[in-house]
């Protein structure tokens, strides 16, 4: 074991504290300490976009950002962004248009979808397709994706 | 109203779309270890020594095993024995002895208290190699003087296997056209955005694998010879599954060896696959040449076709290694009829990993030469392109239509889907609009592709032992409980990962039943619960475990009816099953809910007749008597940067029929995905090794699929033609746009192309390549850029 760190951050609203080895990952706090395995792993090159969470109101992506870089940060991860009753307005998009179907990419892509719309509540289907660009889907050729997004536009609530 | 037919919201998504999907990577036991894989760097070499001295010391290392330290009963297995051939199988051993013979493999294995450590701790593992030379070129590996994959076999060549009907050397002496052409299917990778993971459980006197894997039976039966174990004290979960296009149908080597370490160390030991190690050792798919001869009379009429396979099967055989060319061959007549076919195939070891079935498996490699082959015939000819497939179309009066081969396509309407996609897709529009933009310097091109596939995986006695010699069979399971209550629970022996088939079979199910789908649970992946089955893979679920899910609910209507008549007195033929109800024949008043019925088959309120067993629960077990045949008519248009080389796909509509839809939305989307993932292969995706065996797309870096960016949105449609195999009329969707999309892609890209004097490029068409070939014709070189 590494040098450890101190990190305290806020996640989906509680604040989460812990000693880590320097080197880990936010993606492997995430999922490995805190247990939020809804934030997932696809690649470990910041190409696929499943680990995208919103570090302080921001999609990023948790594989390539260090645990001990989000101190004192807000961290959302998709755990956070499903409402205590219900479904976010992409959840419900995702569901009704078939916007998924292994689901494995599927809570980066809500997430980046997310962080999207409050950029830009009103996206053209050229800006939805650009603004995903970083999340990769085997699955769905991303059709019914963007259609899903198309459908929650408008409908988002700030994360 | 019945669910069968509707596009029912997926039952799978609540969990997925929250993050409470249990994937595989997920899954933490108590007192669970990490191990990670020492792999070779080297693409052949002797293994001179390894030295774990180093290793063991770093804090937190548990163990560190190479092969002399690990027993395995078995070597990992391939299933193919056709009659009458040899197949050089060499043995492969979960962790490598002696020698190494591709770049990834495995020569020892590190246990530690974390992921990381193991990481460090593989670093550690100081191994010598003395390399030897190296072959990566199919070609050349069957040259005279090629350096040699296994020296013992004196050869690369692997198998020879041919099949033929007609007399194609006549329709060759006849023919009035001849045309001729070599083309390469280049290599893939699955790459489901999941990576591998697995977990092996110790249990008291048994073990759990938890496994990324689409064939969770089919690991357990080859597993047991692997590890020496009975089978019933291996339980295989494949919990939620992130994709799989073929690459998670496999039985791996880390499987072997989590269950192996976990026996040994008495913890369960989990091992999760980096994106490099997939790229490098999880199987890839396609790699083929394919030399082909379409004979033809002057009016278009096709007499003959004859191709010459090479297939790149890489350094070992895997489950189906050798197979899966061989699997395109019933559709190598494509939708056509061809009176003469001679097919050749020949395998080949190079110093690369293996290849193994990647979605569409044999199909996609086949269709992309059929039709670009029916586009250059119809140059030939001076025929229009459409016009001469449909001169050679299949009619559909002629269904059930025996080919040369043999094989019996169950149904089909060729030209009722291109006439579909015609409607939509207006020629003579885009080639005045094409012709006006070339003006701009503009370069659009457009490709059709009409197609047909084979699946359905299958009729045993088809493929088994006694067909083309699987040992294997590929019938189907599903047991089908109603509870007290009135709920159900669906046990299906194949393993959906992301198809929907949760969803699929629930509606299927609960019409037959009379429960509403929402009610319907279905139950896969898990080989302690339900029956044996064959999985997942080749379009096969819907069509075989669909088709016994139907079978099974069928039987528990029929005893339903029984104790409805027995509580109803009447007799139980005058029992009728209607608007989800179970009635007394004419008296609509007199009826029963499945609730009702099954609560008093569970407990009887009066004595049931003694033939009626309490309990209402059913076994099928389905073998299909044929395969499965859809087909479609697909169209894309490209744009072509003739500056940079760079390929747009503007358009994309198609016309599929997969039979009798059961969930059109879940059609929809597997056309989708299957579309894309062909226009990847088509457009950007190649495993790429160099001269030395090294692998120079080991990354999402560098081996490039699709984004949103890249793609438009697809335009489905549909006709629906129900197949005779089975009752619901279905047949297989899955692979269906992987199958039928590359040639429309190519084709719109040489046709793009040909104003700038290009005739002739391999897929991939990535900018360099398409640059290279404008640059090569512009300098009086038509082609430019093939490999």
């Amino acid at each position: 074991m590494g040098a450890t760190v101190r990190v305290q951050a806020t996640v989906n609203g509680e604040s989460r504290r812990s000693e880590v080895e320097a080197r880990l990952l936010l993606v492997e706090w995430l999922r490995d300490e805190l247990g939020l395995t809804g934030t997932h792993v696809g690649c470990d090159s910041t190409n696929c976009g499943a680990c995208t969470v919103h570090l302080n109101g921001e999609a990023v992506k948790s594989c390539t950002i260090l645990a001990a870089q989000v101190d004192g940060a807000d961290v959302t991860t998709i755990e956070g962004l499903t409402p205590a009753d219900g479904y976010h307005p992409l959840q419900e998009a995702f569901r009704e248009k078939h916007g998924l179907q292994c689901g494995f990419c599927t809570p980066g892509m809500i997430m980046a979808a997310a962080d999207l719309l409050q950029r830009n509540p009103d996206p053209s289907e050229e800006e939805i397709r650009h603004g995903l660009e970083g999340n990769l889907c085997r699955c769905t050729g991303y059709h019914n994706v963007v259609e899903a997004v198309k459908a929650a536009a408008g409908k988002a609530v700030p994360a | 109203m019945t669910s069968v037919g509707q596009a029912l919201k997926r039952k799978e998504d609540p969990r997925m779309i929250t993050g409470r999907g249990r994937y595989t990577e997920d899954i933490n036991l108590p007192g669970m270890l990490h191990a990670a894989l020492v792999r070779s760097p080297e693409a052949h070499a002797e293994i001179v020594s390894i030295d774990t001295s180093v290793a063991r010391e770093r804090a937190g290392v548990v163990a560190i095993f190479t092969a002399e330290d690990l027993d395995f009963a078995g070597p990992l297995a391939m299933v193919w024995a056709p009659p009458g051939v040899e197949i050089k199988t060499p043995e492969n051993w979960p962790l490598k002895r002696g020698q190494v013979k591709h770049v990834g493999d495995p020569v020892a294995v590190v246990v530690a208290t974390s992921r990381g450590v193991a990481v460090d701790a593989a670093e550690d593992v100081v191994v010598e190699y003395d390399p030897k030379p190296v072959v990566v070129d199919p070609e050349r590996a069957l040259e005279d003087g090629s350096p040699l994959v296994w020296e013992e076999f004196g050869t690369n060549k692997i198998h020879e296997w041919a099949v033929s009907g007609g007399d194609f050397d006549a329709a060759a002496a006849e023919a009035e056209v001849t045309v001729e052409h070599r083309f390469v299917n280049h290599r893939t990778s699955g790459a489901p955005i999941e990576a591998r993971c697995s977990i092996g459980e110790p249990r008291a006197d048994s073990f759990v694998l938890y496994s990324t894997t689409q064939v969770p039976h089919i690991a357990r039966f080859v597993l047991a010879g692997v590890l020496g174990m009975a089978e019933d004290k291996i339980r295989v979960i494949a919990p939620d599954v992130g994709g799989g296009f073929g690459a998670k149908l496999q039985v791996y080597a880390e499987e072997a060896l989590v269950l192996a370490l976990a026996r040994r160390l008495g913890r369960p030991v989990k091992w999760t696959e980096t994106r490099s190690e997939h790229m490098t050792t999880s199987h890839h798919g396609r790699d083929q040449i394919n030399y082909v001869t379409l004979t033809a009379k002057r009016d278009g009429t096709v007499t003959g076709c004859r191709a010459r396979i090479v297939a790149d099967l890489g350094a070992y055989q895997l489950l189906l290694t050798p197979f899966i060319p061989e699997l395109g061959f019933p559709v190598m007549g494509g939708c056509y009829k061809f009176p003469a076919i001679d097919l050749h195939f020949t395998g080949v070891f190079t110093n690369k990993m293996c290849t193994d079935a990647i979605r569409g498996a044999g199909r996609p490699e086949a269709t992309y030469w059929i039709e670009l082959m029916m586009d250059r015939l119809a140059d030939e000819l001076g025929m229009d392109r459409l016009e001469l497939r449909r001169k050679n179309f299949i009619p559909k009066e002629e269904f059930p239509y025996e080919t040369p081969l043999g094989i019996v396509y169950d149904s089909g309407d060729y030209h009722g889907t291109l006439d579909k996609l015609l409607e939509r897709f207006d020629v003579g529009a885009f080639r005045s609009e094409q012709e006006s933009l070339r003006q701009q310097g503009v370069y659009r091109g457009v490709g059709f592709s009409t197609y047909v596939e084979v699946c359905g995986l299958a009729p045993s006695r088809a493929v088994g032992p006694q067909g083309v010699g699987l040992n294997a069979a590929f019938w189907e399971s599903a047991i089908v409980r109603v509870h007290p209550t009135g709920s159900a629970t669906v046990y299906t022996g194949t393993s959906p990962h992301g198809q929907g088939l949760t969803t699929s079979f629930a509606q299927i199910a609960g019409d037959i039943l009379g429960v509403d789908p929402e009610n319907v649970d279905v139950v896969h992946g898990d080989t302690d619960q339900g029956s044996w089955g064959w999985n997942t893979y080749g379009s096969r679920s819907l069509s075989v475990g669909g088709e016994a899910v139907a079978r099974a609910a069928r039987k528990v209507q029929d005893k339903a009816k029984r104790v409805c008549a027995a509580l109803l007195e009447a007799a139980p033929e005058d029992i009728e099953f209607a608007d989800g109800k179970f009635q007394v024949r004419g008296s609509p008043d007199k009826s029963m809910t499945m609730a009702e019925i099954s609560g008093a088959a569970h407990i009887p309120p009066n004595e049931l007749p003694a033939d009626i067993e309490p309990g209402l629960e059913d076994i099928a077990v389905y073998d299909p008597e044929n395969f499965v045949f859809p087909f479609g008519a697909h169209a894309c248009v490209v744009e072509v940067d003739a500056e940079t080389g760079k390929v747009q796909v503007v358009r994309y509509a198609c016309v599929d029929d997969c039979g009798r839809p059961i969930n059109p939305m879940l059609i929809d989307g597997q056309i989708h995905g299957g579309v894309v993932h062909a226009i990847g292969q088509a457009l950007y995706e190649q495993v790429v090794y160099d001269d030395e065996g090294q692998l120079v797309t080991g990354t999402f870096v560098d081996y490039a699929l699709p984004t949103a960016a890249e793609v438009p949105s697809i335009e489905t449609d549909r006709t629906e033609t129900p197949s005779p195999t089975n009752s619901l009329g279905v047949k297989g969707v899955g692979e269906a746009g992987t199958i039928a999309a590359t040639p429309a892609v190519a084709a719109a890209v040489l046709d793009a192309l040909a104003p700038l004097g290009v005739k002739d490029l391999d897929m991939p068409f990535t900018p360099v390549r398409v640059w290279e070939a404008i640059q090569a014709a512009q300098a009086g070189n038509g082609r430019g850029g093939a490999s």
